[in-house]
């Protein structure tokens, strides 16, 4: 059974159509890459699954998406509940300016689950290792998060994320802002942590999607073109513009 | 070509002109101040009742009253000006009413002091009957310095960068957790800023507390909050112009007490500032 799906979804920012009949599967222990051209609705569709367009003024919404077969676009939907089980990687890496400490407890915290000092460490040091970062922080846990490199940024909110032990893991251009180096290590830690988790990317580096996804889904001017398997999307793509894009005709 | 380098020279001579123009009377003032009060200052001058008619002695319950009259007005005016900063910054939707509050902000900093002063006099003294006393004056005061409370703390809270509130809703934090826990941590600096400056506004001004709460002598300290109490500005006033006689050097040193009053914490303001900006990193 598919860990999300969405039902002839449309979304609308004020007048403007963004995202047209839009169905889609996301399994369990895949990563699901959604490709396109900017502009095309790619990053909005991500926004559905943790409902943070919420936040955008405006914002209207139609259809189903079903996580866990619960409709997340109910009126009654309860948002923390939701965004605790779909965690979101931003674009820019964006720790908060605390100490790499503190920010991964962050969640703990605000959830109130009560832990004590012990249980914290023990949810930092868990957390640092899942991300691979354990090792190279494991002595400066009180330095503040903007001290650390990009990637070691990047890292450590995705450390913060699988702290509040979500399911699902959205990334919006998790490695735009990382060199080559730096892009090759967190897609290798992406596949290790698809183990655990449902994993959505948005990216509008073609290749990184080759090189990371289970399936891909092309999207253009709000419609989800194509979705299947990334190996075939990408070698027998069956329609004409999705095989415009990418042998990179356009976008 | 010749004649636009002359004509930049000059504009830029005349720019720096008026620049320094701004310095000259702020460093004129303190150096006289200073030069004709220092030589008054001592302890028992800070310390001590006034005495034989204010023509001698200290200045102690001047002190005092304004001590008072500050902490009350902050008591007043940061908590109401810090939640509706919150508001306007959080929560509050770019509609009608939302104009309005901000329009009537800005004509609230607009006020002149006397004003505030006799609303003092026709609202709480009379209406509420808490008649001419500290809390009257306080709470005149505080209304004062409300505009520049909320203005600050409102550009304290803007400047959090939005994407703090985004992760941490997208972390499962609800929208006063966020307020609570990233923003407003993120926001105390600026506003312990603004709080500061209008303290110092507040410690300054006289036609507010004129009929609010300010006495002309009394022999002895307020005792609480319904007593009248003596301040600083308004007793500089009353010694400088009421009563005659008075030794230069007493006039001098109560301008220079106050004014040391005020000067310091706007320091204190700009030393947090300065330590805020080195430590920001976003």
């Amino acid at each position: 059974m598919p860990k999300i799906t969405t039902k002839n979804l449309n979304l609308w920012y004020g007048g403007f159509h963004a995202l047209k009949g839009v169905n889609s599967d996301f399994e369990v222990n895949k990563i699901t890459a959604i490709i396109g051209p900017s502009g095309c609705g790619k990053s909005t569709l991500l926004r559905v699954f943790n409902r943070m367009n919420d936040l955008i003024e405006g914002v209207r919404m139609s259809g189903e998406v079903l996580i866990d077969d619960a409709n997340i676009l109910d009126s009654r939907a309860d948002l923390v509940a939701l965004r605790k089980k779909v965690g979101m990687v931003f674009q820019r890496p964006n720790p908060f300016p605390l100490s790499v400490y503190e920010n991964i407890v962050f969640g703990e915290k605000i959830h109130g689950r009560g832990s004590s000092g012990d249980k914290l460490d023990e949810i930092v040091e868990k957390s640092l290792k899942d991300v691979l970062l354990w090792d190279e922080l494991k002595d400066r846990l009180n330095h503040p998060a903007l001290m650390l490199s990009l990637e070691q940024r990047q890292r450590l909110c995705i450390a913060r994320l699988i702290a509040v032990r979500p399911d699902v893991l959205l990334m919006d251009e998790p490695c735009s802002a990382l060199d080559p180096q730096a892009t090759a290590r967190v897609e290798e830690l992406m596949r290790e942590l698809k183990n655990k988790y449902t994993i959505i990317i948005v990216t509008h580096n073609m290749q990184q999607a080759a090189r990371v996804s289970d399936d891909t889904g092309f999207m253009l001017l709000g419609e989800l073109i194509e979705f299947g398997k990334t190996d075939i999307i990408f070698t027998a793509p069956e329609d004409k513009r999705t095989e415009d894009y990418i042998t990179g005709r356009y976008g | 070509m010749k004649n636009s380098y002359k004509n930049q020279n000059i504009a830029f001579f005349l720019l720096f002109l008026s620049t320094l123009l701004i310095v000259v009377p702020v460093g004129l003032i303190v150096l006289v101040i200073i030069q004709k009060g220092l030589p008054a200052i001592n302890w028992q001058f800070l310390s001590d009742m006034p005495r034989q008619g204010m023509r001698a002695g200290g200045i102690f319950p001047a002190i005092i009253g304004t001590v008072y009259l500050v902490v009350g007005a902050i008591m007043f005016a940061l908590p109401i000006g810090l939640l509706s900063a919150i508001y306007l910054s959080e929560y509050s939707k770019d509609d009608l009413l939302t104009r309005l509050i901000k329009l009537a902000i800005v004509n609230l900093a607009g006020v002149p002091s006397v004003v505030y002063g006799l609303f003092g006099l026709a609202l709480f003294v009379v209406f509420f009957k808490f008649g001419v006393s500290i809390l009257s004056g306080s709470l005149t005061l505080g209304i004062m310095i409300l505009p520049v409370i909320i203005t600050t703390s409102r550009e304290a809270l803007e400047s959090v960068p939005q994407s703090f509130r985004e992760v941490s809703l997208s972390l499962g934090a609800s929208k006063w957790q966020t307020i609570r826990h990233i923003v407003l941590p993120n926001a105390i600096p600026g506003i312990l800023t603004g709080t500061i400056l209008g303290l110092g506004r507040a410690a300054g001004e006289t036609a507010p507390i004129l009929f609010t709460v300010a006495a002309f002598y009394l022999p002895r300290l307020p005792k609480s909050v319904f007593d009248q109490a003596m301040a600083l500005p308004y007793h500089l006033y009353v010694i400088s112009t009421q009563v005659p006689n008075v030794d230069e050097k007493i006039r001098y040193g109560t301008a220079f007490v106050l004014l040391t009053l005020v000067l310091f914490m706007n320091l204190v303001a700009i030393i947090i500032r300065y330590k805020f900006r080195k430590k920001k990193k976003w």
